[in-house]
């Protein structure tokens, strides 16, 4: 219970905070705060994504259905978050660089993960019987998973970036942020990733409560 | 020589509990016969004996004299007749059972094969497609491709299903020619094909 | 004595050819890539018409056109089974892998077939012009291996599934967006006149990816097939 208050009060201090403490980032003014929700927002969907395919693994291995549960709340938050980081990125880029939508290797790699979510959830949807839905799924969210380095490596090469990545991770790759800003930033990344656990464990409760009634 | 046992075998299909810890175990040379009321599950008993099906629980074991034998190398001496067991129509019966042998690793020629197809009274219709079959012809070719394989375990669903009395004069035949040789399971409602098994288990 | 490897070599073959000849029996599969192929290409020719499209439109027509007849053509390999019911006869035949590998090879050959017909039409209906013929001909091959790595088991899953025709082309699209892009990158390099060197990337890129996804398919593949 401690924990909740505390995620509750650290989450509001980073809102209120974000908005008035470091200053704005030099080239693109006032809107870069929204880094302090985007970037944490985006990194939970690509965690959700994990949690969900780690889940679909154990899921063949053992053919336990708790797994192929948690697999599906775990895709389903994902497919939140990624939808959160989908319009934060947006309307960062109307605003910075004038339009909603530019197929830069991060949009990009976003966008195939909302059609990866998207996709995974209908092919539950099309299957009615338990065990054959939990198989297929489970197989579907590896194959995926397998692809995503071969995005990584594809995308970035399609299109020049405009995502702003010089300014936090400089040429050797050493995280370079103010103290003010890191001071932020990684208790907003810590306080996302706490959310979603906290929502994926309630989901849980939700679907065994739903189970037991059913 | 190989022999089949199941372990405790349960099979639900969603809520739909089908079958519920079936045992049984058939040594080369004996014949059990599954009986039972339509819809308690015989079909599907001998499906996962096939390994077309999983259980959801339990464990099918094969054994050549004691020695436990993997399913991958048993796969290779066992055959299943069933009305659900379909060839491809627009193949000729030669080609569905050579495509058969092919698969399975075997190496029959075509004179072999062409041999079984008319020692099951389908003469001269070897080059014609499945598709044209009547379905008491199919279910003669299925018999064809068992003799091809020549297995050591053999499941029968419904053997006389389709068959005129020549055709049932052959099964009959066939089981006891094969009997000898075998681990029989026959799972069958018309108690005249009760009569071949050794023992029973009952269903539903 | 002939080894394991070459008895697996014939056991899939055989699988391979007879995926072939019921093809040629029915052409249910060729006739919807080619007849899509065809349409298509024909429609973009007659509406573009007098005015030129660049190396980069015509790449990217190129692999699309390919992609949409993969879904066109190639959602049915396991459906197909499942309709007629001879998923049995395969099941009691081998073991899972076998029935992957034939199948794979299939969609692969198939799709090869494809680019027979269709890049000449290319070249002629859109001006295409092949000026590293080796290139373009080398991440077309390479291109289709991938694809069909990919759609195989996507074909697999499919039939398992209710509805059918959407989901085939929703659960591809994700998976193959890596193999879209480094292959319309080849095509352009290719019809640029870009060196072998200059596009190793996306050669090697498509062939990891299908050693990839072959790998994990064959895996995963069992889960799929067995009910």
């Amino acid at each position: 219970m401690l924990w909740k208050i505390l995620l509750f009060v650290v989450m509001t201090l980073i809102i209120i905070f974000a908005n008035l403490w470091p200053p704005p980032q030099e080239k693109l003014g006032e809107v870069s705060r929204i880094f302090y929700f985007h970037v944490p927002v985006a990194w939970v969907s690509v965690v959700a994504f994990l949690v969900a395919m780690i889940n679909s693994v154990q899921y063949l291995r053992t053919k336990n259905l708790q797994y192929d549960t948690n697999s599906a709340i775990s895709s389903r938050i994902g497919l939140l978050f990624a939808f959160l980081a989908t319009v934060t990125g947006s309307l960062f880029a109307k605003a910075a660089w004038g339009s909603y939508w530019n197929w830069d290797p991060r949009e990009t790699s976003l966008f195939v993960l909302l059609l990866i979510y998207g996709a995974y959830l209908a092919l539950r949807s099309a299957v009615p019987e338990e065990s054959k839905k939990a198989a297929l799924s489970a197989v579907y969210s590896i194959l995926a998973f397998v692809t995503v380095p071969f995005l990584v490596f594809v995308v970035p090469r399609v299109f020049k970036s405009l995502h702003p990545t010089d300014s936090i991770v400089d040429k050797s790759m050493k995280i370079q942020m103010s103290g003010q800003v890191s001071s932020l930033f990684f208790p907003s990344l810590a306080a996302f990733t706490v959310l979603f656990f906290w929502m994926y464990h309630l989901e849980q409760k939700v679907e065994m409560k739903s189970k037991k009634e059913a | 020589m190989l022999s089949l046992k199941l372990e405790s075998i349960s099979k639900s299909f969603g809520y739909r509990q089908v079958l519920k810890g079936i045992n049984l175990e058939v040594q080369p040379g004996q014949c059990c016969g599954i009986v039972g009321p339509n819809g308690s599950g015989k079909s599907t008993l001998l499906k996962i004996a096939a390994g077309l099906i999983s259980p959801t629980s339990g464990k099918i074991r094969f054994a050549d004299s004691n020695k436990i034998v993997t399913f991958d190398t048993a796969r290779n001496s066992l055959f299943w007749i069933a009305p659900d067991l379909e060839f491809y129509g627009e193949l000729t019966a030669l080609e569905n059972l050579s495509l058969f042998a092919k698969i399975r690793g075997l190496k029959k020629s075509r004179a072999e094969i062409v041999e079984q197809i008319d020692r099951v009274g389908l003469e001269k219709r070897e080059n014609d497609q499945v598709g044209s079959y009547s379905t008491g012809m199919r279910q003669r070719l299925k018999f064809a491709l068992a003799l091809v394989c020549e297995p050591q375990i053999l499941l029968l669903d419904e053997p006389g299903s389709n068959l005129d009395w020549q055709g049932v004069d052959f099964v009959d035949r066939f089981i006891r020619d094969l009997k000898q040789k075998t681990a029989l399971c026959l799972a069958t409602n018309n108690p005249d094909e009760t009569k071949y098994a050794d023992f029973s288990i009952h269903l539903g | 004595m002939p080894t394991s490897l070459s008895i697996w070599v014939e056991r899939v073959s055989a699988l391979f050819l007879k995926e072939i000849k019921s093809e040629l029996r029915t052409r249910y599969a060729f006739n919807s890539l080619l007849m899509f192929s065809v349409v298509t290409l024909t429609a973009v020719s007659f509406s573009v018409g007098q005015f030129t499209l660049s190396v980069q439109v015509k790449s990217a027509l190129y692999w699309l056109i390919l992609f949409f007849a993969s879904m066109a053509g190639l959602a049915q390999v396991f459906i197909k089974e499942e309709e007629a019911k001879t998923s049995y006869l395969l099941k009691l035949a081998s073991p899972p892998a076998i029935i992957y590998l034939g199948k794979f090879l299939y969609n692969w050959v198939l799709l090869l077939a494809l680019q027979v017909i269709i890049i000449p039409l290319f070249v002629i209906f859109l001006n295409l012009e092949l000026v590293n013929l080796a290139l373009f001909l080398t991440v077309s091959f390479l291109g289709s291996l991938a694809l069909s790595a990919a759609t195989t088991i996507i074909g697999a899953i499919v039939s398992k599934a209710n509805v059918k025709g959407a989901l085939f082309a929703v659960l591809s699209f994700p998976l193959l967006i890596p193999v879209l892009v480094a292959g319309i990158e080849g095509a352009q390099l290719a019809t640029s006149g870009a060196k072998f060197s200059e596009a190793w990337g996306q050669i090697s890129l498509l062939l990891s990816f299908s050693v990839v996804m072959l790998t994990v398919s064959i895996i995963l593949f069992e889960f799929v097939w067995s009910e």
